[in-house]
């Protein structure tokens, strides 16, 4: 048994028991502090795979924005656990046996016939001679540059559908109108009157 | 050495898992949205070990794609997830029937 073996099955190890640990602790923060562990597990078996670009972009979008994003949200709701919970025992057996059940007929079709493939030996970025991370872009820049734009355009349109579901005005708070602060004019302020110069009445002159 | 058979039996067993938490925590949105990126990510191991194992760059070139689309899919179900609590005071699955489906 090779180190890398041993290093898959620790992190492997890892990564199913926090995704169990996620399933079920009653509170929603660990269950996200949990996520974490188990996206991170993942990215390390990316790198034993010879990801490297995509288990370092795993980390950073998923550890770095989109669980401090569910967290962020976990923790500004005020949530009841207790009636989340109910139903929990009532469909564990269901969980477990449709899990088990369907494990099982995953692992009867991938694992009969392939388990004994190893993977090549050699690195496929490193055998083209570029890295991984430049072998991934060369496709992604030619092949795949309009799903790339496209992409783009997903990430900026969840962006704005973000911020316009959850902006809201609420009537009384003080708040600035940037609109209304550009388009201020010098002569809606103040009035310029031209009159004619007045001498002081029993001035010092 | 690592076989495919490693990498393909982790996926599954973590997509399982994801099915499996779907199935008990069907009050909590919360964790809902977290067993739906848990098996996204399961889907995501499967390309990447292909993409090893047949040496193909494409499989990689997904895995971008889908953590681009995931991330979006993410925020936009937290945003809802927060007008719907601002509305309703509740994120309960079980009394969100407005729609009456």
């Amino acid at each position: 048994m090779t180190f890398q073996l041993i290093a898959f099955y620790v992190i492997a190890t890892a990564a199913v028991a926090s995704a169990l640990a996620v399933i079920t602790v009653r509170n929603p923060v660990h269950a996200a502090l949990l996520l974490v562990l188990t996206f991170f597990s993942t990215a390390c078996v990316w790198l034993l795979a010879e990801a490297e670009f995509l288990a370092i972009a795993l980390v950073l979008v998923y550890v770095g924005a989109v669980m401090v994003l569910f967290l962020f949200v976990v923790m500004m709701l005020d949530i009841k656990i207790a009636p989340m919970r109910e139903g929990f025992a009532r469909y564990l057996p269901v969980g477990i046996v449709v899990g088990i059940v369907m494990v099982l007929e995953m692992l009867a079709v991938v694992g009969v016939r392939r388990i004994d493939q190893p993977l090549p030996a050699a690195d496929p970025a490193l055998a083209a001679g570029v890295s991984n991370t430049e072998w991934i872009g060369r496709a992604m820049f030619t092949d795949y540059l309009f799903p790339f734009e496209l992409a783009a355009v997903v990430l900026t349109v969840a962006i704005i559908a973000a911020i316009a579901l959850t902006l809201r005005r609420r009537p009384g708070t003080k708040h600035q109108d940037a609109s209304r602060q550009v388009q201020v004019r010098a002569e809606d302020r103040i009035r310029i009157v031209r009159m004619a110069p007045e001498r002081r009445e029993g001035g010092a002159r | 050495m690592i076989t495919l058979g490693h990498l393909l039996a982790l996926a599954a067993v973590l997509f399982c898992i994801s099915v499996a938490g779907i199935f008990i925590n069907r009050k909590n949105m919360i964790v809902l949205l977290m067993a739906i990126e848990l098996m996204l990510l399961a889907v995501n191991l499967n390309f990447i070990a292909f993409s090893r194992f047949l040496g193909d760059v494409h499989g990689q070139v997904f895995v971008f794609f889908i953590l681009t689309v995931a991330a979006a899919e993410s925020a936009i179900g937290l945003a809802i997830l927060v007008v719907l609590f601002r509305n309703r005071s509740t994120i309960n699955v079980g009394e969100i029937d407005a729609l009456k489906g």
